[in-house]
């Protein structure tokens, strides 16, 4: 029996971060790939509060929320460190990963999944953090060091997946003529060789959110 | 040194007090800066210029923003009386219902004191079940164990402010006969020596609330 085992979703990118992590700490795991539409008895028992992936599962004990999990990995695990040692650029990297997942993903998720009014204000909201990205990033390889760490990980979503799901949906929001910073950090990103080995292929992405696009469009057409 | 480490908080703000309590915990100096939000000083702008929020810890000259990041980055600065637990798995718990409180438990409770009529039923009822998932996880005197750990620091403002809010919108939100553990937590808690000494006047709370509980019903008033 794996002794570490990851209950995820293979496109996406909450799942990719975990998988980074014990990648590159050299940990061995068993994927699970799970069914979101028909959860599976030992994510409802593993996760039984939020009921989402990623979970993982360690030597029995099971440990939820992404960046929780990759705080877990790298106090647990030998091996090149995610987060850096010193505490305040740890408090930094914290302080970003919060900053994307508290702040830009849920302004993003309406940007293409909000309706009329609410997707076009997102829009402009979405804008703005970007522009927070790209001051930020002015002058700076990574959010924090110049290697990949913590901060780089939680931003995941806006590195690959963030074109594939603007080109799914027709909506362009990020260019690098508005943010150049955030664009040449991005490709930074995505030619690491610790991710770039490590990705959902293109295809699978793409059809996976042309089906979401299609089907919201389908939900609010006129009958 | 004192001069070497400052704290912009507000009198009657949670989060600030998160920080206040950990300092006092771990017996460390510090100047408090008073902020008031309606006027934000310059300093405050230029430090957390981002959410423009406190609390903000200045510890030689460098800002740390984020109630959740300054206590992690003072536990990981000053070693002496941890806060949070040492075991990897412990930490992930305690970062787990972190979170949960922030995102679930606060935002349910606020939303039953700013709601009005069929929302305000929905969200105590969701209040509810958030407190009796945390009624779950007390096993102890404290969240953090015989004594007050960053669970607690984190949990605190239910100690102070839930009956606040009980006696401003006059429903009773929290029934200590259905919650005998975190009742006895929160009188353990509010009695700590480390902890009482900075409780905000409570009749100043009360007319603080009332004022913004006002201006939500005027907002919105039930249709």
């Amino acid at each position: 029996m794996a002794e570490v085992k990851l209950l995820g979703v293979s496109l996406s990118p909450f799942s990719r971060r975990v998988e980074w992590a014990l990648k590159i700490k050299g940990v061995e795991y068993e994927f699970v790939e799970q069914d979101l539409q028909n959860k599976s008895s030992l994510l409802l028992e593993s996760n039984p509060i939020h009921k989402k992936i990623p979970v993982l599962i360690h030597n029995g004990k099971p440990i939820c929320e992404s960046m929780i999990i990759v705080e877990y990995i790298d106090e647990t695990f030998e091996g090149p460190s995610i987060l850096p040692k010193d505490p305040y650029d740890r408090a930094i990297a914290r302080f970003w990963a919060k900053f994307f997942d508290e702040k830009c993903l849920p302004v993003l998720g309406k940007t293409w999944f909000g309706q009329g009014e609410e997707s076009e204000k997102a829009k402009e909201e979405a804008s703005e953090l970007i522009k927070i990205l790209d001051n930020e990033l002015k002058d700076k390889k990574f959010f924090v060091g110049d290697k990949i760490g913590f901060a780089d990980m939680a931003a995941n979503l806006v590195t690959y997946w963030l074109g594939i799901i603007e080109e799914a949906s027709g909506n362009v929001l990020v260019t690098s003529e508005k943010f150049p910073n955030f664009c040449a950090w991005k490709d930074n990103y995505s030619n690491c060789s610790q991710v770039k080995e490590h990705l959902p292929p293109r295809d699978a992405i793409l059809a996976h959110f042309k089906a979401r696009f299609q089907a919201a469009a389908d939900a609010t057409a006129p009958k | 040194m004192a001069e070497e480490l400052k704290l912009h908080r507000t009198w009657s703000s949670p989060f600030g007090l998160r920080i206040v309590w950990a300092l006092h915990i771990k017996g460390i100096e510090y100047d408090a800066i008073f902020e008031d939000l309606s006027q934000k000083s310059p300093e405050l702008l230029q430090y957390n210029p981002i959410h423009k929020k406190i609390p903000v810890l200045v510890h030689k000259g460098k800002p740390i923003c984020e109630s959740l990041v300054i206590l992690e980055y003072i536990d990981e600065t000053w070693k002496e009386a941890p806060l949070l637990p040492q075991d990897p798995y412990e930490k992930a718990m305690a970062r787990f219902w972190a979170k949960f409180g922030e995102e679930k438990l606060l935002p349910s409770i606020w939303s039953v004191f700013t709601g009005q009529g069929e929302e305000k039923k929905e969200a105590l009822g969701l209040a509810v079940q958030n407190l009796e998932l945390l009624e779950e996880q007390l096993k102890e005197k404290f969240f953090g164990g015989e004594k007050i750990g960053y669970l607690d620091l984190v949990f605190g403002w239910l100690a102070y402010l839930l009956d606040v809010f009980e006696e401003v919108i006059d429903l009773k939100l929290f029934d200590a006969g259905k919650f005998p553990l975190l009742s006895a937590w929160m009188k353990n808690f509010y009695d700590a020596p480390e902890i009482k000494e900075h409780w905000p006047p409570r009749d100043k709370l009360v007319t603080k609330f009332q004022v913004l509980h006002e201006k939500y019903q005027t907002a919105n008033p039930p249709k």
